[in-house]
């Protein structure tokens, strides 16, 4: 769970400390963060308040908004997060499969499990793993295939010891991103315009004109589908005309796929990858199996590089193993033998794809029904989006302040950007999260 | 033109190549004495059988949910690993003076603690401070820091091949020759390659040095309850350092205590001056996890913090480690006597002396080859052998064929 705590742009220039205590804040809080223009965004994960609480202003005029509780696991439409009865299944058997070696894992991870999710990404005939020009390697989840990347491209790109980016990401995104480059040494990352907040979606001309002004050779990341946060994606018109930029200036692309099969379909939702691959360029993707499997604990993840030229496979293959000893010698095996197994046995891959196909029709159900409440409770502005938009999340496109309402008055709590979870709306909230909104948007 | 056309081909880990070596090798006699993972007398990997039962619990266990585990990992897990290296009853323990990380393996122990250390020890992003590693160490600790930015890593005297011992002299001249604030990265027992550890008077001569220069500690420990069999004397050192007050480092591995090696669960334990600067590290290093890792993996530390937090289960994995620990004591005392028994040239006290899973047998690079292109015995150039790769059934074999070696080749 993420919980936020954001600086308004307008606040006062003087620091600003959040204090939290339990019950109705009568008690002296305990501070939790202390925020000013030069530091005004804290995020909080992993920590655990337990209701009632009460977040105090202990410094400082404000405004501060709260946002949290962005929850970014599938959950279901009894309010839980559970993992598919075919996965505990598959769980159980492994435990007890006497032919299973015990012992360090490959660096690259677990080659069932590459051979599968390269297939599963690019299209088993793609004519790149056809030509053997796919370099597959497991990773601590998409961060650490992100991280793994990075470090690749940083330690060898184009043989200039002195590249170091930039590297372009879209705005919004997840908010570890810039870091993860930074941190494997590529600090120049800049963004380019993806989300319009006034068309609420994408504008395709904003992201060409941006790619076209990036310097050669930048890297660029792009998400695959079902954008992280907002859940806007470039159709298929759109993305050709990004790959012929992407080719034309030769840009690298970075893609991540942390839930394919979660938006529209397991093909379409990588067709942007095998697109880029079709018309010859080198690609990296991360991805990550935590939604599709509700696998998150086990951080399955991999990281896949499409090469020129399957000359170089071997070279690349090497340094990507010396890159993984200095930063977890090898990848964990647990989860990646369940994901291996579902995606080597037909019977199970029918059996998954129903199951990631049930989660997938459910938030489409819930985006129309929140968009018809809307609607029915005469709601003003367009909500076409809502439905326009695919996969886990949602950029309903309020305002900062309508969002701190949402959190402070309707203990509805989005992102300051107003994203949320599809899947954390069901039978029993839908009416209130409706109403909410409806009320957000009529009184500011 | 492809961005990746210049990428030169990384030269192979020595001792994945070994192995790689052996699995081709068709001679029927060949044995495997490179491998870093315990074997039991049938040459097979061991499931610990109280993993064994855990893992049941934990797959049958419908409560359990499986969402991402917070940034710094399992706290049920870090604090019982914790307290496996520092002792239950710690003063720095009661006095809330200890924190973890749960990481991806011994190796995401020492890559956390090496990143926070670049970033935040001895002034700000300081890559020029000295990271001391022993000669030799475990090969993946010069790429650990060097990754993580440090710009010179350097040795420190260890082993003296002459005496097959401890240079202890050489050692402590480091110590005191050492920038101040300098790093040394100590392994708390069972040292990897050579199995030779500092004596408790040797470790309080580091440690008044170590103290008086402000030198940083750094433990690395892969091996408790491997070494004597018992997890409170391998962690006499570790425990021996924050008696004396030191802020130090501990990077954990239970991938062979536990037998958890493709789990990767490792734990970096805090050791600091006080519960405040406790919170400031950890949330430097929680800022360090999110873009490595982002969270890690549940699996293996469920078992491990199961396991620590039963008193049934927590005997139970203290007998399987014994049983592990007792297996190498004798495959050491019968590997001696044997080679003393044939009258094999050269003193071999060494091989009972050394301790945990590895022995610096002496033998030089030439003897070496002959093993493993003669012999088909594989072991590592550096004359270290694995001695959970000796079993009842080729003990005699080998035995021979070091005899045959140390005779033959010079």
């Amino acid at each position: 769970m993420r919980r936020q705590i954001c600086l308004s742009g307008d606040a006062s220039d003087d620091m600003h400390m959040v204090a939290v205590c339990d019950g109705d804040g009568k008690v002296k809080g305990v501070p939790i963060a202390t925020l000013r223009h030069s530091m005004p965004m804290v995020s909080f994960q992993g920590f655990e308040l337990i209701p009632p609480v009460t977040f105090k202003l202990t410094s400082g005029q404000g405004p501060v908004f709260i946002a949290g509780q962005h929850v970014t696991k599938y959950i279901a439409e009894d309010g839980q997060t559970t993992v598919p009865p075919l996965i505990l299944k598959i769980k159980q058997h492994i435990r007890s499969d006497p032919t299973l070696i015990p012992g360090y894992s490959y660096a690259l991870g677990l080659s069932e499990l590459t051979k599968r999710v390269v297939e599963l990404a690019l299209g088993k005939d793609s004519t790149a793993i056809v030509e053997n020009r796919v370099v597959g390697t497991q990773a601590v989840g998409c961060m650490g295939a992100v991280r793994l990347g990075a470090e690749l491209l940083r330690r060898w790109c184009n043989n200039s010891t002195s590249w170091c980016g930039p590297v372009l990401l879209p705005s919004p995104c997840d908010d570890s991103l810039a870091g993860t480059f930074e941190a494997a040494g590529l600090g120049d990352v800049c963004y380019y315009r993806y989300w319009d907040a006034k068309s609420l979606g994408v504008r395709v001309e904003s992201v060409l004109k941006d790619l076209e002004e990036a310097p050669e050779q930048s890297v660029v990341v792009l998400s695959a589908s079902g954008h992280y946060p907002t859940g806007a994606d470039l159709s298929v018109d759109d993305w050709k005309l990004v790959a012929e930029v992407m080719m034309k200036r030769r840009l690298f692309p970075f893609f991540l796929m942390s839930g394919q099969g979660f938006s529209k379909s397991f093909e379409k939702d990588a067709w942007p990858v095998r697109h880029c691959v079709s018309i010859g360029l080198e690609v990296m993707c991360a991805q990550s199996f935590g939604h599709t499997f509700g696998l998150y604990g086990e951080q399955v993840g991999h990281l896949l590089c499409v090469l020129k030229h399957n000359s170089f496979l071997l070279a690349v293959q090497s340094q990507l193993e010396k890159l993984v000893q200095t930063l977890w010698s090898s990848p964990p095996t647990g989860g990646a033998r369940v994901v291996a197994t579902v995606l080597s046995n037909p019977a199970h891959l029918i059996e998954w794809q129903e199951g990631v196909r049930g989660h997938v029709e459910r938030c489409m159900l819930v985006r129309e029904q929140l968009r018809e409440k809307l609607r029915l409770l005469g709601c003003p502005g367009q909500w076409d989006h809502l439905t326009k938009q695919t996969g886990l999340y949602c950029c309903i496109g309020l305002s900062g302040q309508q969002v701190e309402f949402l959190g402070k008055g309707r203990h509805v709590y989005l992102l300051p950007n107003g994203c949320l979870n599809i899947s954390a709306i069901n039978g029993r909230n839908i009416d209130y999260v409706a109403e909410s909104i409806h009320l957000a948007v009529t009184s500011l | 033109m492809s961005l990746f056309a210049e990428v030169p081909l990384a030269a192979p880990v020595a001792v994945f190549k070994l192995s790689a070596d052996f699995r081709d090798d068709k001679d029927p006699k060949k044995v495997n004495l490179g491998v870093g993972a315990y074997r039991t007398d049938d040459s097979q990997p061991w499931v610990l059988p109280v993993v064994k039962k855990v893992e049941k619990l934990i797959v049958e266990d419908g409560s359990l949910n499986h969402e991402y585990l917070p940034i710094l990992g399992l706290p049920e897990f870090r604090s019982s690993a914790s307290k496996i290296a520092l002792g239950d009853d710690s003063p720095a323990v009661k006095e809330n003076r200890v924190g973890a990380v749960q990481c991806l393996g011994g190796t995401g122990a020492l890559k956390i603690g090496a990143e926070f250390l670049r970033r935040w020890y001895n002034g700000v992003d300081n890559t020029s401070t000295p990271i001391y590693v022993s000669a030799p160490t475990w090969e993946n600790h010069n790429a650990v820091f060097a990754q993580a930015g440090f710009t010179d890593v350097r040795p420190y005297h260890y082993w003296d091949a002459a005496k097959r011992g401890l240079d202890l002299s050489g050692f402590l001249g480091d110590l005191e020759a050492a920038p101040e604030h300098s790093v040394f990265v100590l392994h708390a027992c069972a040292h990897n390659p050579t199995g030779t550890d500092p004596t408790q008077d040797q470790w309080k001569q580091i440690a008044e040095i170590m103290k008086r220069r402000s030198l940083f500690v750094f433990f690395d420990s892969a091996y408790q309850g491997f070494a004597s069999g018992c997890l409170d004397k391998d962690a006499w050192a570790v425990r021996y350092f924050v008696s004396q007050g030191f802020e130090m480092f501990c990077a954990q591995s239970f991938s062979k205590n536990f037998g958890l090696y493709n789990e990767r669960v490792g734990n970096l334990t805090v050791v600091a001056q006080d519960p405040e600067n406790l919170a400031r590290t950890l949330s430097q290093m929680e800022k360090i996890v999110r873009v490595t890792w982002s969270n890690p993996p549940s699996q293996g530390a469920r078992i491990v913090a199961t396991t620590l937090n039963s008193p049934e289960l927590f005997q139970e994995w203290k007998d399987n480690v014994k049983t592990m620990a007792d297996r190498v004591l004798l495959m050491r005392a019968q590997l001696k006597a044997k080679l003393l028994a044939l009258g094999t040239p050269g003193t071999w006290e060494h091989i009972t002396e050394q301790i945990g899973m590895f022995s610096f047998t002496g033998l030089n690079p030439k003897q070496v080859e002959y093993m493993v292109k003669e012999k088909h015995v594989y072991l590592m150039a550096s004359g270290r052998i694995n001695m959970c790769g000796l079993t009842t059934k080729n003990i005699d074999y080998v035995a021979e064929s070091i005899h045959e070696t140390v005779t033959k080749v010079q």
